[in-house]
């Protein structure tokens, strides 16, 4: 049957064009290229532009008008004191964010690759892979629920008798607030729990790279199982660790649902791109804000690049 | 790779804990859906009902829309993806040339960089091209982030599939198309099924990007997220994300089946 239908197809124009493709490997290039490049080259990257070109505009003071004409005074306005409060307060959180999502994400990577039975690691796997899938909403969603002052944590506190520790990290200055649903710390679990199985898996493919053959000889040479941690495994594993970075801090410096839902009203670098954006009707400023996650990704990305941790993407 | 060595104690604890803390709260949701109370969110629920469900399916006239829209959303935007992603696989595993290396990162660009920034770019530039917000401004978003997905997977299972097979059918007198049809489609049949589940469970869940691209249209995670802000009936926001979870549960699932005996795991490209 495979070969009758194989011979009957091998006529006409339809093999005339795919042998000239074949003999044109360029041609087929264009071809296959083409239409990827065009829409992410230009629909993408040339939306990226027009957002870039646009913080060099500026609004008129009195008008409120966006004027079309090369000027450096948006980013004289990004540069203030309290546009730079946001900035900072954003970042100092992307990076609480993504060691706090190391620390737990670790561990886990570390049982599946080196302990869990091959059952176990599929079961994990998936574990972790239906989180990161199921829906981002709901998730946050979820953590409202619990974090509300009549919710979960609180009953549970008070069960354990544990009700002074919540008050007394909710009296903390700065990080505390009201209730956990209101202060930087809600907001902070909510971002780690969001984004810690981006770094669960880049985690373990690095560590899956580590050739079983170093640390037999680690081990043959003497050492600890904890010193080989140290100085094998855990050295090895560092390109994982900064690829699941490259999703905890990027996503966090630009999130503005999390701490809308979950947080004091203090803004972030997200909630600012939209308030200006949207009610405020700076375009130039909204874009000029959007200039901060893509430069320090973009410098992210290229010493992610050369520390390797692409490979572990 | 477990060796028979043992498990330190320490080791597990932090496993299990952590495994816990991402699958708890997911677990409160459903429990939510059938309070009673709908004002608010104490816990322990005082009374529990499942008249939420029929009020969901009955009473909210403002729900069906919104899950129609997604779920047409969804699908175009997986489609495009599909043929997108799978020709820049190809591209990239067939042929060496200038910038292939590019080709991942701007690839990945549109999740790695918050959505935010994917959004107001595409937005401005729909402002600028004076192109007004429809179905198909959405469709254009969620297109550009759900081609990476697609092409991950594609690519592993290209990397996989040996490349004298293509040969040997050249060899063999198929010519390009047939062997397009009978040893290459054949190959990456269900990388494709599995890239397309997941770009469609990618869409499907989309808010930050559709925000700026939508116009009037509400997809069904827009409907939510004002149901976050503004609640009218919480126990129903529960229901229909009861749903949400369950009808993107299906796609990874089938996902990660249709991946399982190999190693590009499905998912690792999110």
């Amino acid at each position: 049957m495979q070969t009758a239908a194989i011979t009957r197809e091998s006529h006409g124009v339809a093999h005339a064009i795919a042998n000239a493709l074949y003999r044109n490997p360029r041609l087929l290039l264009a071809l296959l290229l083409g239409p990827p490049l065009i829409w992410l080259g230009i629909v993408y990257l040339g939306s990226l532009f027009a957002l870039l070109a646009q913080s060099f505009f500026h609004l008129d003071d009195f008008s409120g008008v966006v004027i079309h004409e090369f000027s450096l005074k948006t980013y004289a306005h990004l540069f203030t004191g309290a546009n730079m409060a946001i900035v900072l307060r954003t970042v100092a959180m992307a990076a609480a964010v993504t060691f706090a999502c190391i620390a737990i994400a670790y561990p886990i990577a570390y049982y599946m690759v080196r302990h869990a039975s091959s059952k176990m690691k599929a079961l994990l796997f998936l574990g972790v892979m239906l989180p990161l899938w199921s829906s981002y909403l709901v998730r946050v969603y979820a953590w409202k629920l619990i974090l509300a002052k009549e919710g979960v944590i609180t009953w549970f506190a008070e069960r354990l008798h544990l009700t002074w520790l919540l008050d007394g990290l909710l009296a903390i200055p700065t990080i505390g607030g009201p209730s956990l649903s209101t202060s930087y710390i809600g907001t902070f679990i909510v971002f780690v729990y969001i984004w810690v199985p981006y770094m669960i898996l880049p985690i373990v493919a690095a560590l899956e790279r580590v050739p079983k053959s170093l640390i037999e000889a680690s081990a043959d040479l003497g050492s600890r199982p904890r010193d080989t941690f140290r100085n094998v495994i855990l050295p090895l594993s560092v390109p994982g660790m900064v690829a699941g970075s490259i999703f905890t801090f990027s996503l966090t410096l630009g999130d503005y649902i999390i701490p809308n839902i979950v947080g004091n009203s203090r803004p972030f670098i997200g909630m600012a791109v939209l308030a200006q954006q949207g009610t405020a009707g700076n375009i130039p400023l909204a874009a000029a804000f959007t200039m901060w996650p893509i430069v320090i990704m973009g410098v992210y990305l290229i010493v992610a690049k050369r520390k390797g941790a692409f490979e572990a993407l | 790779m477990s060796s028979g060595k043992s498990t330190p104690w320490a080791l597990r604890l932090a496993t299990f804990a952590g495994m816990l803390f991402l699958h708890l709260p997911l677990l409160f949701i459903l429990l939510y859906a059938f309070s009673a109370e709908d004002k608010s969110f104490v816990f322990p629920i005082p009374e529990f009902t499942a008249k939420w469900f029929s009020v969901a399916w009955n009473d909210r006239p403002d729900i069906w829309p919104a899950l129609a829209l997604s779920v047409k959303v969804a699908l175009i935007a997986t489609l495009i993806a599909l043929v997108l992603g799978s020709l820049a696989a190809a591209a990239v595993w067939r042929s060496k040339f200038f910038g292939r290396d590019s080709i991942s990162l701007l690839l990945i660009l549109p999740i790695a960089l918050p959505g935010i920034i994917t959004g107001i770019a595409l937005r401005s530039a729909f402002n600028l091209a004076e192109i007004s917000f429809s179905f198909w401004t959405i469709v254009v978003g969620h297109a550009t982030f759900c081609v990476v997905v697609v092409y991950n997977n594609v690519l592993a299972r290209f990397r996989r599939t040996a490349g004298n097979l293509i040969e040997a059918s050249m060899d063999l007198g198929a010519n390009g198309l047939q062997t397009l049809r009978h040893i290459v489609l054949p190959n990456i049949a269900t990388a494709l099924l599995a890239g397309g589940m997941l770009a469609f469970a990618l869409s499907f869940d989309e808010v930050v990007v559709t925000t700026f691209t939508a116009g009037q249209q509400e997809t069904l995670p827009i409907w939510m997220l004002g149901e976050l802000m503004r609640p009218r009936q919480r126990p129903v926001t529960n229901v229909v994300a009861v749903f949400v979870i369950a009808i993107t549960f299906i796609p990874i699932m089938l996902a990660f089946w249709l991946t399982r005996d190999t190693q590009d795991v499905a998912g690792s490209g999110k």
